[in-house]
């Protein structure tokens, strides 16, 4: 185990998680962007509550885990799904069954309206969308005229400003600058979330921002509020360049959770605490 | 047919690398191995001159500016092709990525419409590709718009479908008609075949031409280098199609 410094950046996993309070508006990267998966079967070993989960721009295990634990009020998402290995069961289960409310977005608009807070402004144009039920469903997107142009109508999305953004990254220093490689959208989101929690694979001894080739991939402190450091903290999904998704650990996943009783039962299994005795 | 070898599979994805002549740069989003398999052959085929960028894939990714990178190219016009599916397309070109029934109480709910919704605006030729062609998916109108297939003239749509590929055939999209055109059939099958598995109302030309099928060259690049490198993202679909051995790759 790493020592944990005086530093109050570094802290082990569920005081950085302490973050994350029920209700929070939450974001998270997609599959591929390194999903803090270790923090997310501690959020639910927790118990977390009434999430406004939202997805840069999709997701997979993660919010399927966190829906089917009830931890999700509302999700925000442009897709949610295991891809090649198929549909996300409780997602798909818990949408139809109307236990947790989704508001359907596209994927440049969530980075769009991300990308809104980010700059301290108030909304985005985005072209396209226009003529989709998407338009229709989200009575918090408008369609205005371009002012300057004329009989040009174009969506404004309001910006979307998380409590926190939560992702796992492959090194952070004892500062807390976090080394994201070429995974931008992670700024992106701890831009514009108030608060970022970060799980990493290990520490960087030294600090990031003095290297040259590591300080233009490297958020800054001032942004994050919290590292855990987690050794192969986004299993059972990959880390780019660093480890592949365990994909017999996932087949087995969509095995259980096809079922209410199953997905319990990977919760025993995978998630939550083993009984005392 | 000389085909008796050839999976429909195969024949889909020559169909698609032709589609795509002449394209600089291909984009391909997520859980798409038959366009992202078209696109590596297309790109073998033209001598490599062609970018492909797979959304999904760290080492095929042109992109180092994050998941925005790719619509902010496409809003800019640098991007020539992009793939979209639908759990239901209909015959103006809708499609349906979101749910079957009532949207607030659907009767099945699909992943979502990802980037659909824009790219459809943007990029010059979007090609649709359906692997199951029937009457469910190739429908008359779909039940929820995640994009449009048409828009007002005063819309900016600078791009929008150009073509409809399926395991029966190939249909060009008519912008002004707000229509689809049978283009050709794969070879094996016929017009009474598509009539009765497609749910809406299409133009065509009297008689169908029949594409040929794949020739030596192609499925040879398709089953060794195209097949190598969809295994990244792919592998059950390299294992099931090509029949590689279903190896994680990195």
């Amino acid at each position: 185990m790493e020592p944990i410094s005086s530093n109050r950046t570094l802290r082990d996993l569920s005081e950085a998680l302490a973050a994350i309070e029920n209700g929070a508006t939450l974001v998270v990267p997609a599959n591929y962007g390194g999903v803090a998966m270790e923090a997310t079967r501690s959020l639910v070993r927790r118990g977390v509550k009434a999430l406004h989960l939202i997805t840069l721009p999709t997701s997979s295990l993660q919010a399927d885990l966190l829906i089917g634990a009830g931890c999700v009020r509302l999700l925000e998402t442009s897709a949610v799904s295991f891809g090649e290995l198929g549909p996300a069961p409780r997602f798909v289960a818990n949408v139809i069954g109307g236990t947790v409310s989704i508001k359907d977005a596209t994927c440049p608009a969530l980075h769009a309206a991300l990308q809104a807070a980010e700059k301290g402004v108030p909304f985005m144009p985005l072209r396209g969308i226009i003529g989709s039920d998407l338009l229709a469903q989200r009575p918090d997107w408008k369609v205005m005229d371009n002012p300057f142009g004329a009989s040009d109508p174009i969506v404004l999305l309001p910006a979307i400003r998380p409590d926190v953004a939560l992702f796992h990254a492959p090194i952070a220093d004892r500062e807390g600058n976090v080394w994201v490689g070429r995974r931008r959208e992670l700024f992106t989101m701890a831009h514009a979330a108030a608060k970022s929690v970060v799980t990493v694979e290990k520490l960087f001894e030294g600090n990031l921002l003095e290297d040259p080739l590591m300080s233009g991939n490297t958020i800054p402190a001032f942004y994050i509020e919290a590292v855990a450091i987690s050794p192969r903290g986004a299993w059972p999904l990959g880390l780019a360049d660093h480890y592949p998704q365990d994909r017999a650990h996932l087949i087995e996943y969509l095995r259980l959770a096809a079922t209410d009783a199953g997905f319990q039962q990977y919760l025993n299994q995978h998630v939550l605490p083993r009984p005392a005795g | 047919m000389p085909s008796g070898d050839i999976r429909p599979e195969e024949v889909l994805i020559d169909a698609l690398a032709r589609l795509i002549a002449g394209a600089h740069h291909v984009a391909v989003g997520a859980n798409s191995p038959i366009p992202s398999a078209a696109a590596f052959l297309a790109q073998h085929l033209g001598g490599g001159g062609l970018r492909v960028s797979l959304q999904e894939s760290p080492r095929h990714s042109l992109f180092t500016d994050g998941g925005r990178e790719l619509f902010d190219a496409a809003g800019q016009g640098r991007i020539d092709v992009f793939f979209l599916s639908g759990a239901q397309i209909d015959g103006a070109g809708n499609i349906n990525l979101v749910a079957l029934g009532d949207y607030a109480h659907p009767n099945r709910r699909f992943p979502g419409s990802y980037g659909s919704s824009y790219l459809y605006f943007v990029v010059a030729r979007v090609i649709l590709v359906r692997t199951e062609h029937s009457r469910r998916t190739l429908v008359e109108k779909v039940d929820f718009v995640s994009a449009p297939g048409v828009s007002p003239s005063n819309v900016y749509r600078p791009g929008g479908p150009t073509a409809l590929a399926t395991p029966l055939c190939t249909f060009a999209f008519d912008k002004a008609r707000g229509r689809f055109r049978l283009e050709t059939l794969h070879p094996g099958h016929t017009l009474e075949e598509v009539l009765d598995n497609t749910g809406f109302a299409f133009d065509r030309s009297d008689p169908v031409p029949t594409s040929p099928p794949p020739t030596p060259e192609v499925l040879k690049a398709m089953r060794g280098t195209v097949a190598s490198r969809l295994r990244e993202l792919y592998p059950q679909f390299a294992s099931s199609v090509f029949g590689l051995p279903a190896v994680e790759a990195r």
